[in-house]
């Protein structure tokens, strides 16, 4: 119980010590700094919880034994009064040595059962019935979500319900990779787990609080690992019901913009992109059925607004070079057409 | 033993003697002809001193290119390229060679031999490393293949595959980065043989093992590992290569091949690797802490069974760098435990040091205080690493700025921090003179501040959940003030290192004349002259304990009486 309150305050002390540094001192514009400091699920608050216990320890370690390192190279400087003979030699002793080896034995021994037994406890926890599945599949660089009990697919920003103590619904993620490796990684919501092709990884969070959260690919993937962002909202049940209903329609048919659908389906867009409930099946880019119900493009590169849109299918390289989506060299009446039938996508 | 004919260079004695030297092109035909462990020591370490400042100056473009978000500098694509290079270079063509420069030139001077074992391997093993590190910088040159697609290695120091295969790397960087490594590999495979083979065969009468000076112990421990764990990556090399030419599919995921069998092998490599870098970071302090404390080391037993105990425990924990991979949890908390096990035999050592320190009279010259700065350094440095060890934490600091600033705290704290101590120390003998005692404490304490500015700072942005490998950031993380800092004391790094280079050729020719024994020291290497001469010593030495200088300068109170 002591312990626990420990915890809480160390947590709230380096929270608090946390927003100073980072709100006051730096402030431009508003902040979403993706910090382990500030959990907001399950797995993060155990991690959070067992790396103060990890620190205090390692602390105390460090006040020793760099006490007593400064106190020997203060008391034992060499002195202008010293006399010319050297000091005592002294070989070694074995009653010290052995102490000094048994101590960290001992507490190695104590961290490691603190440790294995919250490695256990989040690994290892059973699956409840009531828990959402997600398929997370990594691609240079952007985030394919696959919800295979929906048939919905996104990208680049996870929509997850709330998991409350009213309502406990955890997500569990399963992870792979189409191409090379890449990490998942949202500091407040849990640690990171590597999306592998060939290889299934699993990981779950249960985030208590309803908002956005920030995070990116945590492992070198190429060119533009750096701009391969990830966003997840976490919804309350209701919003998360809405938003899945929304995204379970197929795309928006609208004759306004026929002439920009059939920029869409005649030029190579089609390959690549999937807009469900037309011939556009490509697998090889994000699915841009509900491409207007998301914040961002380019997992995350840029604001999701018309003039960025036109500009990002204009040239991808000027944002994001390396990006493997090339410029279709279209014309400008081309371009303000499918970038209108795009944004008909909501 | 000793009675191979070597072609006698000549040029150390002439500087001796008043003979006048032979012009640029003979001294300089003689340098690159020579078989001589103290030149080749020489080499090496100049080697490594110039690929220091290359791979300095790419850190610093990779700092400034951080110190702001969504900076403009450099490209994604030279970034990536100059963050690879920086990792391979320090590793490979800066950690490496100036430990084995060190090793190459020390070695024999401390055991009383009059060159190594194998004095024509030790010359062609410094060449291939050479030509390994021409071969990997070459690239900036002959890499480019299909346009856009880069002409240095870009794929990360620990090239995680499937992402070098030929489909995600196009063009030949990757195979110059695979072939420079092979290359460097075979010469360094060559020198830990080499050193394994000169400290059991080649000690002077009197030295047995337990009375061998902890630096040549040390190196031996490391020559032993270094056969061990560059085996793996080698082989790992020779993969990759079949894979991108010969149509292998060891790392090839589209075809049933495994990326995380390049990653066990790559720390199978990797992790021992970092041992292999510090234990002659240790085996520096062990010789530096002594002299300056004017005391015998603490523990010697215990100090020898500590680095061999570090040399086992340290191949049994490579997967500390995988556990986001997705292994099992048991495997995960195995790895854990024997991660922390490590702690026990370093916590031994930094106790036995500040036993030496304890009692001593401390004498604060240039070397002494870089070897202070490591013992704190290391002493945090393996506190964090405590902390990665635990699984769990891991998970959210793995890959983040807090590995970055764990490793940089073992790589520069101790490793450079040592590298500089040693050339301090050892400067004397190999060139007859001192280096400048005042620009070295400014060298110091600029590179300390800088060093503290950039790395300590690091640790709070990966806590605040800042990836690594990233070429640029978004303003609203918060992590924007703190990256200016980080670049800040790079610069004050990159001055400190500035000063360090003129003070190293200044001193050449304005130093202080050292004489034998400047340090009032206690190894053999300090009973012949400065600069030795070809043969070292006029007479085969003869030692009755661990420290011959001491029982010479004090014979009424030798060492052997006391030693175990």
């Amino acid at each position: 119980m002591q312990a626990k309150r420990i915890g809480r305050l160390a947590r709230f002390g380096s929270v608090a010590a946390w927003l100073w540094l980072t709100s006051s001192m730096l402030a431009q514009g508003p902040q979403r700094v993706p910090s382990t400091l500030a959990p907001a699920s399950t797995p993060a608050h155990q991690i959070f919880d067992l790396s103060v216990f990890v620190v205090s320890i390692t602390g105390g370690i460090f006040l020793v034994v760099g006490g007593l390192l400064a106190v020997a190279l203060f008391r034992f400087r060499a002195r202008k009064s010293d006399s010319l003979a050297e000091p005592a030699q002294i070989y070694g002793s074995t009653q010290i040595e052995l102490a000094w080896t048994v101590i960290p034995v001992l507490i190695v021994v104590v961290l490691f059962l603190t440790t294995a037994r919250i490695i256990f406890a989040i690994q290892d926890a059973p699956k409840p019935t009531a828990a959402l599945d997600v398929t997370a599949i990594g691609h240079q660089f952007w985030w394919e979500f696959r919800y295979p009990k929906y048939g919905v697919v996104t990208a680049n920003e996870l929509h997850i319900p709330v998991s409350g103590n009213a309502a406990s619904r955890p997500t569990f993620l399963t992870l792979t990779s189409a191409d090379v490796n890449h990490s998942f990684w949202v500091p407040q919501l849990a640690g990171k787990t590597d999306l592998i092709a060939n290889h299934i990884n699993t990981m779950w969070l249960d985030p208590n609080t309803p908002g956005l959260y920030l995070g990116q690919c945590a492992q070198f993937c190429g060119t533009q690992h750096a701009l391969m962002l990830l966003r997840v909202y976490v919804d309350t049940p209701e919003q998360f019901d809405a938003w899945i209903k929304s995204q379970q329609q197929p795309g928006r048919q609208d004759s306004a913009v026929a002439a920009g659908r059939k920029v869409f389906e005649t030029q190579a867009c089609m390959n690549c992109h999937t807009v469900s409930g037309t011939s556009a099946t490509g697998r090889f880019g994000p699915d841009l059925t509900h491409l207007m119900s998301r914040a961002t493009l380019a997992s995350g590169a840029m604001d999701n607004t018309p003039e960025n849109l036109r500009e990002w299918i204009k040239s991808p390289d000027s944002f994001k070079r390396g990006a493997l989506m090339p410029a279709m060299q279209l014309s400008d009446e081309q371009l303000d057409q499918v970038t209108a039938y795009l944004e008909t996508l909501k | 033993m000793s009675d191979y004919s070597l072609p006698n260079p000549g040029t150390i004695e002439a500087v001796v003697s008043d003979e006048p030297r032979g012009t640029l092109l003979e001294t300089l035909h003689e340098w690159v002809i020579t078989v001589d462990h103290k030149r080749l020591g020489i080499l090496y370490i100049l080697y490594s001193t110039f690929f220091l400042l290359v791979a300095g100056a790419e850190a610093l473009f990779i700092r400034i290119q951080l110190a702001f978000p969504h900076n403009h500098f450099l490209s994604a694509q030279v970034y990536n390229r100059f963050f690879t290079m920086h990792g391979t270079t320090m590793v490979f063509l800066v950690g490496m060679p100036f430990l084995f420069g060190f090793g190459n030139y020390v070695v024999p001077l401390q055991i009383g031999a009059r060159d190594m074992a194998f004095p024509r391997l030790n010359a062609f093993s410094f060449w291939l490393t050479a030509f390994g590190g021409l071969l990997l910088y070459y690239s900036f040159l002959g890499g480019g293949g299909l346009y856009g697609v880069g002409n240095a290695p870009d794929v990360g120091w620990f090239a995680y595959a499937p992402l070098t295969a030929r489909s995600f790397s196009p063009g030949h960087a990757t195979d110059y980065w695979a072939l420079a490594l092979i290359v460097s590999g075979f010469g360094t495979f060559g020198t830990a043989i080499n050193i394994i083979a000169t400290v059991v065969s080649m000690r002077c009468k009197g030295m047995t093992l337990m009375r061998m000076p902890l630096f040549t112990w040390l190196m031996l421990v490391v020559s032993m590992l270094t056969l061990v764990t560059i085996t793996p990556l080698t082989a790992a090399q020779f993969m990759l290569l079949i894979d991108r030419y010969l149509g292998g599919h060891f790392f090839d995921t589209q075809a049933g091949g495994s990326s995380l069998i390049w990653i066990h092998f790559f720390w199978i490599f990797g992790h021992p690797e970092v041992y292999v870098l510090v234990l002659p970071a240790f085996a520096i302090a062990n010789e530096i802490i002594p002299v300056f404390s004017r005391k015998a080391i603490f523990g010697y037993p215990a100090m020898v069974a500590a680095s061999v105990g570090i040399m086992f425990v340290s191949l049994s924990v490579w997967a500390h760098h995988m556990f986001t991979v997705g292994m099992t949890s048991t495997s995960n908390a195995f790895f854990t435990l024997s991660t922390m096990l490590v702690g026990v035999p370093t916590g031994i050592k930094i106790f036995n040091w500040i036993a030496t320190l304890w009692g001593g009279r401390i004498r604060f010259t240039t070397p002494m205080l870089f070897c202070i700065g490591f013992l704190f350094q290391f002493l945090i440095a393996g506190l964090t690493g405590i902390m990665l060890s635990v699984s769990p934490w891991d998970w959210q600091l793995h890959n983040s700025y807090f590995v970055i600033a764990h490793f940089h705290y073992v790589l520069v704290g101790a490793v450079v921090f040592c590298i500089f101590a040693a050339l301090y120390f050892w400067y004397p003998k190999a060139t007859g003179r001192l280096m400048n005692e005042t620009l070295g404490k400014w060298h110091f304490w600029l590179f300390l501040i800088g060093f503290h500015i950039t790395f300590d700072t690091m640790h709070f942005l990966g806590l605040l959940g800042m990836p690594r490998s990233i070429y640029t950031y978004q303003p609203d993380r918060g992590w924007n003030f703190l990256n200016l800092v980080v670049s800040l004391g790079g610069m004050v790094q990159g001055v400190a290192v500035l000063i360090f280079a003129y003070n190293f050729i200044a001193s050449l020719f304005q130093g202080e004349i050292a004489g034998d024994d400047p340090w009032d020291a206690w190894t053999l290497e300090w009973t012949t002259s400065s600069p030795p001469p070809v043969y070292n010593f006029e007479e085969p030495p003869e030692v009755h304990s661990r420290r011959p200088l001491w029982d010479l300068k004090h014979p009424d109170d030798p060492d052997w009486e006391y030693e175990a």
